[in-house]
């Protein structure tokens, strides 16, 4: 390991972050446009830069759309007087929107954003790190993130946190194990006997030249998706926060910039799900199932991996917005039927699911 | 006598729960491409209706007399007591001395003001009046008690055209008295 | 470098060990043994035995002290910090710590330990394949007995929380 390549990493992780960064913010402006065109309302449409917003047409259109809107909001988060009530428990109150926000942007090490064709025809993800391990790698960190918020319940040692923690504790718990075993089918099918044995996102996405995942495991898909609503707390899993019941849930007692930090890791985690879902089940960088760039005549070189990056940004949008719209349309479960749903529904279902796809894999496998 | 209105039962689809996730998204896209129905506030105005009852003020007649003449009645009623009046007798070289009193003082405290209208509708002179206007704003408490001169410039003239205290004149001049 | 990777893990894996044995706070004890796994799995990490070091965090970290903090912020904290430790309580800690030296020992005794590392199997924590073929094939019976010892601490918790007057 010379110093250089030390130094290259580095850089590619300080863009990947505020790349990420960036994408949070602007998922939240998407967030406060689309509820507000959900809602017929018109959502952020006052801020305006000095310069940018003389320009005379496009200016005023970006005013309106909100572009600049999340410059005065984080300006808001940094410059809002920080409150930390006497009563606390200090040092895990301000652990804990660190430890909500950290895991998020570690996750971001392993998940692929395209791929590129070497010289020697070799095709290789852009990845910050390529591990062979990735996905259980991704699991494993983020499953972390929920210490962010049942340390903040329990450090504000207030009642309504307090709730929030607990049932958040309880609910990644819940439905973590369905989330496992919900990607089983897709690990057997990847590892079919005769291949090397993976559990690389970029491999698992590579595979995906022809059906999707989510086409030919539907359940699979479903099941990993509505636990990946209940593992980023979006409603209607919002069981951590619910404002109607617990004020504002585990962030209660937060203010400023350490509010602003689990506001951002809640958009992190989404940013992060929306990229595994992409890769996992809605074939990565592939713009058509059956359709891959390299069929286009399109691959090659840096234009074929922007492509595949722009490809894959894209669906990870969709998916974003996917969150949102599911958001503002259902409301949120009552505490008993979110664990219901997770114990007796989820988690049954996806092991038949498991067992089924045992035999339809075992099928093929013997019979073509 | 009560009636029971019995609930349907789910049928199967609707007990699945996703096709019913599937329709609720479906009327939220719909409503994605729908227009606003939010007004822009200051640079759209909501259509004021009829018998709106925003800012009291006072009013002059057609020939410039204020109508007030101090009756106090709407001091009197005044639900939260916004208005003080200090009366005042009107002097006796003005054009108008006949109807003896008028207010030297008005004062609406429009912190305290709850736009009921009662003013409005007790005064036998119709001399106060609620306007249209219901955007108010000041930066301290005496900005916002309107006095009298601030009263008239908001109120204005009402064109009515009986003038009650002129024909009494007239009458008076020619001896009939009531 | 990578010793001095070792270094600073093993450092603070024993420091939070320490930090669970003697600290009064039950949520800062259980915040202490997440350290010590995540120090662990980092030191498996150095080892090349990254899919141990993934599930050591997955399992140990994620899911089971979930688990702990949620039990620990059901019961009443306050209560059990101020609660004297008793005879037995040494006792178990003596015996447990008797347990630990002989294992050291024995550990550190036996031949295999002082293999030379080009005579090691590939490490086998790489090639996920090979692993799971190791698993299921040659370590089935030790990895059946380990889930037999979780059934029977299960099996065990059941019992004892159920009330002997209740049928």
């Amino acid at each position: 390991m010379d110093i250089n390549f030390i130094f290259l990493k580095f850089v590619y992780a300080a863009i990947v972050v505020s790349v990420i960064m960036g994408l949070c913010s602007y998922a939240v402006l998407a967030e406060r446009k689309i509820s507000s065109w959900i809602q017929g309302r018109v959502g952020p449409n006052r801020t305006s830069l000095p310069l940018v917003g003389l320009i005379p047409v496009l200016g005023p259109f970006l005013t309106r759309l909100g572009v600049f809107q999340p410059v005065p909001d984080g300006l808001k988060f940094l410059f809002k007087e920080d409150v930390v009530p006497g009563h606390v428990n200090k040092f895990y109150f301000i652990m804990a929107p660190v430890i909500s926000l950290v895991p998020a942007l570690t996750t971001v090490v392993v998940v692929p954003f395209g791929r590129i064709v070497t010289e020697a025809g070799e095709v290789v993800p852009l990845v910050l790190a390529n591990v062979n391990v990735g996905l259980l790698f991704l699991f494993a960190i983020s499953s972390l993130s929920v210490y962010g918020i049942v340390l903040a319940g329990w450090s504000s040692n207030s009642k309504y946190p307090f709730l929030g923690g607990i049932r958040a504790s309880a609910q990644m718990i819940s439905y973590e194990l369905a989330m496992g075993v919900s990607v089983l089918p897709i690990l057997m099918w990847v590892n079919h006997p005769g291949s090397k044995g993976t559990l690389n996102l970029f491999d698992i996405a590579q595979a995906q030249n022809g059906f999707w995942f989510a086409m030919w495991m539907p359940l699979s898909a479903i099941i990993f998706l509505i636990c990946l609503f209940a593992e980023t707390n979006r409603l209607p899993f919002d069981m951590a926060e619910s404002e109607t019941e617990l004020v504002s849930g585990f962030h209660t007692e937060y203010s400023s910039f350490k509010f602003g930090l689990f506001f951002v890791g809640e958009y992190a985690h989404m940013v992060i799900g929306s990229c595994v879902f992409t890769l996992l089940f809605l074939g990565g960088w592939n713009p058509l199932p059956f359709v891959t760039i390299d069929m286009l005549g399109w691959g090659a070189g840096y234009i074929g991996a922007a492509l595949s990056v722009a490809i894959f940004l894209g669906k990870m949008c969709g998916m974003m917005f996917f969150f949102m719209w599911i958001r503002w349309t259902l409301p949120r479960f009552r505490y008993d039927q979110v664990m219901k749903l997770g114990w007796k529904v989820l988690l049954p279902l996806s092991i038949a699911n498991l067992i089924a796809y045992v035999f339809i894999i075992y099928y093929l496998e013997t019979s073509l | 006598m009560s009636i029971i209105i019995k609930r349907k039962p789910l049928n199967f689809l609707e007990k699945m729960y996703l096709p019913e996730i599937a329709r609720g998204l479906a009327t939220t896209f719909r409503r994605l491409w729908g227009k606003p129905v939010t007004l822009e506030y200051p640079e759209q105005r909501p259509t004021i209706p009829e018998g709106y009852r925003g800012v009291p003020t006072l009013v002059k007649d057609p020939e410039g007399r204020e109508k007030c003449v101090s009756c106090q009645l709407c001091e009197f009623v005044c639900p939260p007591k916004a208005i003080r009046i200090k009366p005042g007798a009107i002097a006796e070289d003005s054009e108008f001395a006949h109807v003896e009193k008028g207010p030297q003082e008005f004062d609406i405290d429009m912190l305290r003001c709850i736009y009921c209208g009662m003013c409005q509708e007790v005064c036998p002179e119709e001399a106060i009046w609620l306007q249209n206007d219901y955007s108010l704003s000041g930066y301290s408490r005496a900005e916002m008690v309107n006095g009298k001169e601030k009263l008239y410039e908001l109120g204005g003239t009402l064109p009515d055209q009986h003038f009650k205290w002129k024909k009494k004149q007239e009458a008076a001049a020619k001896g009939s008295g009531h | 470098m990578t010793d001095i990777f070792f270094y600073i893990f093993s450092i603070t894996a024993l420091a939070c060990a320490f930090g669970v044995v003697f600290s009064r706070n039950t949520v800062n004890g259980a915040m202490c043994l997440i350290g010590t796994f995540l120090s662990m799995a980092a030191l498996f990490v150095l080892l090349e035995a990254y899919f141990l070091a993934v599930v050591q965090v997955l399992v140990y970290a994620g899911a089971v002290m979930v688990l702990f903090l949620f039990i620990i912020m059901l019961l009443d904290v306050k209560e059990a910090a101020a609660r004297k430790t008793s005879i037995y309580t040494w006792a178990a800690s003596l015996i447990g710590f008797g347990i630990m030296i002989v294992g050291v020992v024995a550990i550190n005794s036996a031949e295999s330990i002082k293999t030379k590392a080009a005579n090691l199997p590939v490490a086998e924590g790489v090639n996920l394949k090979a692993f799971g073929y190791e698993l299921f094939t040659t370590y089935l019976l030790p990895m059946q007995v380990t889930g037999f010892l979780l059934l029977i601490a299960m099996v065990g918790v059941i019992a004892l929380s159920k009330k002997a007057n209740t049928p």
